[in-house]
């Protein structure tokens, strides 16, 4: 295990998404020294995602522009000399914001002045009968597949949920090569039209939603807005059968006419939830957002948490998407830089203005998609009791309902009762929907809070983190008394 | 011990309530290992652990409800020769007070336990043993307690206690609110902050607080079907029916008595695991997914605090006992039975012996 001083850095970075890409860029351009971490194997997050190691485009191909600006960061990356760990997972960081590291080669430490978490979101999906049966995956996941490797999801996909993912899913499939069975949406077509104003400056993002919906209209894939997905069964064809139905405006499944709709893919998510792993595991003061996700750490406009010295950055801090997380990242290095003394004040002022604005403009589009993507009190009322909620530990409605009324009335108790948010995941993927649940019995959404963030933030295998060793080299204190 | 002491009063024909200042079972024994070992508890309180070992098997029977609690053999082992002697000692001095553990053979320890290093040199054995699912022990007592018409106040935390003529008036907030509470008798059963809980009547017990770190593994495949220690008791040991293995045994974590656990120290940390690893070789393959710091209270002698509090009337203390979730439901029902007018069923444990005591420097 490497625990020498000598991994001493200014500043630590874990994400390099485009926040966390921008705000090392930014602090080394300031003097600070700077070390990158992310648990892939290259710069670019999701949205700028790289190809994987040994692919290449082949000569010719299109190149789309998330591709080209995520070539770019990469390259900023290498010219700027950055020290970056990639395929490195940080499993915990001390309230002394040490960081301790696990890559190919074992365990590390290091030791910050300053650390910045842009650890970006994890896709939520709202429970519904048959989601964890093989052939349901996420949005998200979707665009993983075919961003890295141009991968269908399946040949024949409904894609359902919230949110702007839909569309870029929906046409990314098809311009592949898939056929889209069907689109799903639990916003109306008016939510969407009022998102418009939101894109007044962002041409670029006008034009894609236009080409994407001529494009889904040009296949002739039928759009069902202000429907929800009920149920998925597996079918003796081997396919999967979407029973699809009406909901209302807070996406409560309505009575009436349902139908079912043959694929072999569904894809669904119902937005994003910011990733507040190492702020809750440092006990930081956070605020529940639904309009940016939900929890988030509290912070200030320069990414500055209640925990002396971490600083948050991008979506993991509130969902506003992947253009202003870049404006916000080069804000948070300048605050890094000033409170570390690299800089003063004065000579930051008028870059930090004029990034403030860009990044408010910028932010305008972001937080309008995040507004339609937030969760959906109705869908979470309308989980069926037996649907399993917290996937990790199969624990379902029906005992999350039955522990709150039997009397635990935060997330902590309930996890003790039931399990929920105990598994590999630390109710990454549970913990938004298991909360808004016991809300319904308790009351407000804050009353409930959240899962006490606990290390490993990735799971770590014991002899990870053991390395090689002699009994004689266990440390065994003295014994216990008698 | 709070728990169980309200429900063998509430029992008894008191009227009762108990006020936490969190949720049931939160700090200390709903956080712990579970482990209901004899290997572990100190030599002196094996009596009260081996009633209460059997409290806690039959817990759905007195509870309603159960915690999981799982009945399988337990092994002390020793890699060395100073561990040999020391497996040696701990086991005579726990036969003398009762407890049926005998030193065996590596070979013998193997045929009760086949996922066991093969440099093992002796263990102790005993066949009373086990473990419960710690997290479960608040939901269990919460359904009792309620069942036997105790009040339950959560979230409540005590600012002070009045203590005169007229008996105890217990103040206290609920959502920020000021309240009050009279009250003829009053337990004190905080576990750590006891010492905190006799301020308030003026009485001083000091009281050293140990920050345990617990880790818990990602569900595997049966490896091990015993409880585990080593010689020194620096190490459980157990795989529960879902796979995963939690590790404990007393390691130190940061925190205090004020902040409660507040951080896992990375050095006791890879201590515990290589420990784990090294007892069960497995493990290797395991993967943590949780480590977390539950807290643990020792008194200046190591043993428990169980009786009146010394020159107040009418106000109780019990708790603050090492191993405390093992002999807890037994330590509530004697203070139980002292309160109730009773001869308990073994003797309690005299506070005033530790009045000003200093805890002895480590």
């Amino acid at each position: 295990m490497n625990d020498s001083p000598g991994n001493m850095v200014d500043l630590l970075v874990i994400g390099a998404g485009p926040a966390g890409v921008a705000a090392a860029l930014g602090a080394k351009e300031s003097g600070l020294t700077v070390l990158l971490v992310d648990e892939n194997p290259d710069a670019g997050g999701q949205v700028y995602r790289a190809l994987p190691a040994g692919f290449a485009r082949s000569p010719g191909a299109s190149v789309s522009k998330e591709a080209r600006l995520g070539d770019q960061l990469r390259e900023s990356l290498k010219r700027a000399g950055i020290e970056c760990c990639f395929g490195h997972k940080v499993w915990n960081v001390g309230s002394s914001l040490r960081v301790d590291l696990v890559g190919p080669q074992g365990v590390s430490t290091w030791q910050p002045r300053a650390l910045l978490v842009a650890t970006g979101t994890t896709e939520r999906v709202v429970p519904f009968t048959g989601w964890t049966t093989p052939g349901v995956i996420g949005l998200a996941a979707a665009t993983l597949l075919l961003k890295s490797q141009n991968i269908l999801p399946g040949r024949r996909t409904v894609v359902a949920g919230a949110g702007p993912l839909l569309l870029a899913v929906a046409n990314a499939i098809l311009k592949a090569g898939g056929e889209v069975a069907a689109l799903v949406d639990l916003a109306s077509r008016s939510e969407w039209l009022r998102t418009l104003p939101s894109l007044v400056g962002r041409p670029d993002l006008m034009w894609d939603g236009m080409s994407w919906q001529a494009r889904l209209r040009w296949a002739g894939v039928p759009i069902y807005y202000r429907h929800g997905v009920r149920s998925v069964t597996q079918l003796d064809s081997g396919g999967l059968g979407v029973r699809v139905g009406q909901v209302d405006g807070v996406g409560l499944p309505l009575q009436g006419a349902e139908f079912d709709i043959e694929a072999d893919t569904l894809t669904i998510g119902h937005g994003l939830v910011p990733g507040t792993d190492v702020s809750r595991l440092l006990r930081a003061r956070h605020r529940y957002v639904p309009q940016q996700g939900g929890w988030v750490a509290e912070a200030d406009e320069g990414g500055r948490t209640s925990v002396p010295g971490l600083y948050v950055a991008g979506d993991g801090a509130g969902i506003a998407g992947a253009a202003a997380a870049g404006l916000q990242g080069k804000l948070v290095a300048l605050s890094c830089a000033l409170d570390l003394g690299f800089v003063k004040e004065e000579q930051i002022k008028s870059e930090r203005t004029a990034l403030r604005q860009q990044w408010r403009k910028s932010a305008r589009f972001g937080k309008a998609m995040a507004g339609l993507m937030a969760l959906r009190g109705g869908a979470v009322a309308g989980i069926e009791p037996g649907t399993i909620v917290c996937r990790c530990e199969d624990v379902t409605r029906a005992e999350i309902d039955a522990a709150a009324r039997e009397g635990a009335r935060d997330m902590n108790q309930l996890k003790a009762w039931t399990r929920c948010g105990m598994g590999p995941c630390q109710g990454r993927t549970c913990g938004d929907v298991a909360g808004a649940l016991l809300a319904q019995h308790v009351g407000p959404r804050e009353d409930v809070g959240y899962f006490t963030g606990r290390a490993p933030l990735r799971p770590i295998s014991l002899a990870e983190v053991a390395g090689d060793y002699t009994y004689a080299d266990i440390p065994i204190p003295k014994a216990a008394p008698l | 011990m709070g728990c169980s002491t309200a429900l063998h009063l509430a029992q008894g024909g008191m009227r009762v309530a108990l006020i936490d200042r969190g949720p049931l079972c939160r700090e200390a024994s709903g956080v712990n290992a579970g482990t209901l070992t004899m290997h572990m508890t100190r030599a002196a309180l094996i009596p009260y652990a081996m009633r209460a070992w059997q409290m806690w098997m039959d817990a759905e029977k007195w509870l309603g409800m159960g915690v999981l609690a799982t009945h399988v053999p337990g092994l002390t082992l020793a890699f060395t020769e100073a561990e040999c002697e020391l497996v040696e000692l701990r086991a005579k001095a726990r036969r003398e007070y009762g407890a049926p553990i005998e030193v065996i053979s590596p070979q013998r320890a193997r045929e009760i336990e086949p996922g066991v290093h093969s440099g093992l040199m002796k263990a102790g054995y005993c066949e009373i043993d086990g473990f419960a699912s710690a997290y479960l022990t608040g939901r269990a007592f919460h359904h009792a307690l309620l069942g036997a018409n105790v009040t339950v106040l959560e979230n409540a935390p005590v600012q002070a206690i009045d203590t005169g003529d007229a008996g105890h008036r217990i103040q206290f907030t609920v959502a920020g609110q000021r309240q009050t509470m009279a009250a003829r008798r009053v337990v004190l059963a905080g576990g750590v902050w006891i010492e905190n809980m006799l301020a308030w009547l003026g009485v001083s017990i000091p009281i050293k607080v140990l920050i345990n770190q617990l880790i818990v593994t990602e569900r595997i495949r049966p490896v091990m079907r015993s409880v585990l220690s080593v010689a020194n008791g620096l190490l459980s040991l157990k795989q529960f029916a879902n796979g995963t293995v939690l590790i404990g045994g007393g390691w130190q974590g940061d925190g205090d008595r004020e902040r409660g656990g507040r951080e896992a120290r990375p050095e006791n940390l890879i201590g515990n695991m290589r420990l784990a690893a090294y007892a069960v070789p497995a493990l290797a393959e395991a993967r943590i997914a949780r480590i977390w710091l539950g807290l643990e209270a020792e008194t200046a002698d190591a043993m428990p605090i169980i009786g009146d509090v010394p020159g107040i009337p009418d106000a109780f203390v019990v708790g603050s006992a090492h191993s405390g979730y093992t002999s807890g439901p037994f330590m509530g029902r004697i203070i139980a039975q002292h309160i109730l007018g009773q001869t308990p069923d073994l003797p309690l444990f005299d506070p005033a012996r530790l009045v000003g005591l200093p805890i002895p420097s480590v």
